[in-house]
């Protein structure tokens, strides 16, 4: 089986929201600015690639590149070729979203379709996923100023902890 | 040197649960020459061992076992399985906990002298006063280094304090302040100072905040009298025809059932596990399960009125820098039934890191503003408050009717609906909150629900009458003379205050209560 290719760095250099996921055929999947791609087990690059396009849209962070969400969906994928349930799931709301053309609505679009199937298993099984697929990723940390462990750098006792200059009387 | 019992030895006191209870009481009972074997079901996880990372903490130390839900709460919608987040480990919830030591108000200690009848309240006054604790809290403090206690100075202020302090100073509150931590704020008592690590919650890698697992434990081990006995799950207590309790049956390290005889049994498994081994060990004389006489075993479940508020301002806070329970206003602790409520609550600084903030600020959230929110995260600021909820009957733990554990045992479901006092307090709190960090400039602020209760209470609660409780006013059961609870499940009535001082008192005053009946020969 073929890895996932992750580039970790290319959210850094990254900042537009349309470099969006395509499948290229097969089971692979590739950022539209080239900077990561992924192969699946389970599901299609198809299929993949609107997942790719739905956490983005439960979760928007303009600064983020699609590889972040790809990750997500990278997770997903490895579950469900283990867990024939999930796959159902992940394969049902991909096949909503195709009906919906959800990949050629705009973010007011996509929000509205997500809101009606927000009590879905097949959305809640992304959503939960993305909950940390993308917040417990060092790589968003960085981007969301969040600077993970500490005490192997001595905590913050000489680092910042009370180093806030812009409150009059505190 | 720590002792080592054998399984027939029936001159020891078994005490279940290492925690802030278990594990003062365990020490305290080695420190007088009584022989204490120490049963913990969860694993010996050291100070090396601890990680600064969220959800690699909460999936190595968090008790985990299955369990289930009901009622109102959201906690049962977000976190069906998970009604609390506490620890299965030595040191217990002692390993996670914050380090707020407060003692309890007078009035909190005589509720329903105080608040009269409620409707709905189960409420009864403790059969013990303050002035009786203030001796126990004194030496409790002492043990634990509680800043702003017995000369020892108050740690210095974060950056997530001073949002508060300058807001609470705005508002016009006048009693706010780093809190009263056992965490030290200089060398003490063979442990260093707090290096601002922040990651409380995921055991404090300096020891500078107490926890059993490397203060009371390892000072009764080193007396030689106590054999502390991880990966050690009571499943049943056992009792002889005349009704004594005579011993406890475990599954050990290796999944195997051994029976520890015992003289006295101490229960500390915290307020799911205590009153589920109570009712776990019914017997034929026992139908009902063990000191459940008054059938308020599992009983009024108290969980805290909790709730956080969090803000974001349009500069940085860090706020995860440093102690993560970093600082307390306590202007509304105070019974003032004006506010529309009865009890009061405190108001702690808290943080969250990144990955628990996604699963906490508003379980089940998505969309453009929930990631706005995130996107704010470096320019937070947070507060928890906790203030007294009212105990009611059918808030509690029973024994599932179908789903079993590991062992074949039934598994807890735990009911809580929050009573209407207990809503009047939250929204209350949460406007205060939030007018906390308005004062100061904050362009959004955030009402957070109730996380996965942490101070779980009441379900096996003393009472001066064996009709009202299950245990007396030393934590003895009305039923069994020989058998004691040692935790927090103990509580009469829960208080605005964080539970573990409370806790840590009433272990120190039990175990001398025990030691005297011992040599009385009464238990």
């Amino acid at each position: 089986m073929t890895k996932a290719i992750m580039n970790r760095r290319a959210f850094l250099a990254a900042s537009s929201a349309g470099a969006i996921a395509v499948a290229v055929g097969g089971n692979l999947v590739i950022g539209a600015n080239g900077a990561w791609a992924m192969s699946t087990k389970a599901l299609t690059g198809d299929e993949a690639a609107m997942l790719v396009r739905m956490a983005r849209a439960t979760y928007p962070h303009d600064m983020l590149d699609d590889a972040i969400y790809g990750k997500v969906v990278y997770s997903l994928d490895e579950k469900a070729s283990a867990d024939a349930t999930l796959l159902k799931n992940l394969q049902e709301g991909a096949a909503t979203l195709k009906e919906k053309k959800f990949d050629t609505l705009d973010e007011a679009g996509q929000a509205a379709v997500l809101k009606e199937i927000e009590s879905s298993t097949p959305f809640q099984a992304v959503r939960g996923e993305c909950i940390t697929g993308i917040y417990n990723n060092p790589d968003v940390w960085k981007v969301l100023g969040y600077e993970g462990a500490s005490a192997e750098l001595g905590g913050y006792i000489n680092r910042g902890f009370s180093d806030i200059d812009w409150l009059q009387d505190a | 040197m720590a002792a080592k019992y054998e399984l027939s030895d029936d001159s020891v006191v078994v005490v279940i649960g290492s925690g802030a209870g278990g594990g003062t009481l365990s020490n305290e009972l080695a420190q007088k020459g009584v022989k204490v074997v120490l049963l913990e079901a969860g694993g010996r996880h050291e100070i090396e061992d601890f990680v600064n990372d969220e959800w690699a903490s909460f999936g190595n130390i968090s008790w985990l076992d299955k369990r289930t839900t009901s009622g109102t709460w959201r906690v049962a919608k977000d976190f069906a399985g998970l009604p609390a987040w506490i620890v299965k480990a030595v040191g217990g919830s002692t390993v996670h906990w914050a380090g707020a030591s407060l003692r309890f108000q007078e009035h909190e200690f005589k509720v329903k002298s105080t608040y009269g009848d409620i409707a709905g309240a189960n409420l009864l006054d403790w059969p013990i006063t303050l002035a009786e604790m203030e001796p126990y809290y004194d030496r409790a403090e002492d043990k634990m280094g509680v800043t702003g206690t017995h000369g020892i100075p108050r740690l210095p202020g974060n950056n997530n304090f001073r949002v508060l302090a300058a807001g609470a100073k705005k508002l016009g509150y006048k009693e706010f302040h780093t809190g009263n931590m056992a965490i030290n704020s200089q060398p003490r008592d063979g442990r260093g100072s707090c290096q601002q690590i922040g990651f409380c919650f995921q055991g404090c890698k300096s020891g500078a905040k107490w926890s059993t697992l490397y203060t009371e434990i390892p000072k009764g081990e080193a007396t030689g009298k106590l054999e502390v006995r991880p990966a050690s799950q009571a499943l049943q207590i056992q009792h002889d025809d005349s009704g004594k309790v005579t011993g406890v049956l475990y599954a050990d390290k290796d999944g195997k059932q051994q029976v520890q005889k015992a003289r006295v049994v101490a229960v500390a498994g915290n307020s799911i596990e205590s009153p589920r081994l109570l009712l776990n060990s019914a017997t034929p004389k026992y139908p009902d399960g063990l000191a459940n006489s008054s059938g308020q075993v599992g009983k009024n479940y108290m969980r805290h009125m909790t709730g956080s508020v969090y803000a974001i301002f349009d500069k940085p806070v860090h706020m995860y820098r440093g102690t993560t329970m970093a600082g307390i206003i306590r202007d509304e602790s105070a019974f003032k039934p004006d506010r529309g409520f009865v009890g009061g609550y405190e108001m702690e600084t808290l943080s969250l890191g990144l990955p628990f903030m996604a699963a906490f600020l508003d379980p089940g959230a998505w969309g453009r503003d929930f990631s706005k929110a995130m996107e704010g995260y470096a320019s937070m600021a947070g507060m928890w408050l906790v203030g007294e909820d009212m105990p009611q009957e059918k808030n509690g733990v029973t024994l599932h009717a179908s789903e079993k554990d590991q062992f074949g045992l039934p598994v807890p479901n735990v009911n809580f609906d929050d009573h209407a006092n207990d809503v009047a307090m939250r929204e209350h709190a949460y406007k205060q909150g939030s007018a906390v960090y308005d004062a100061v400039g904050a362009t959004k602020t955030f009402k957070t629900p109730p996380y996965p209760s942490t101070h779980n209470l009441g379900t096996n609660r003393m009472a001066e009458k064996a009709s009202d409780g299950v245990v007396n006013k030393h934590g003895q059961t009305h039923d069994i003379a020989n058998l004691f609870i040692s935790d927090g499940s103990q509580f009469t009535t829960g208080a605005a205050e964080n539970p573990t001082l409370t806790i840590v008192a009433l272990a120190i005053r039990q175990a001398e209560y025990i030691t005297d009946q011992m040599a009385k020969n009464e238990i």
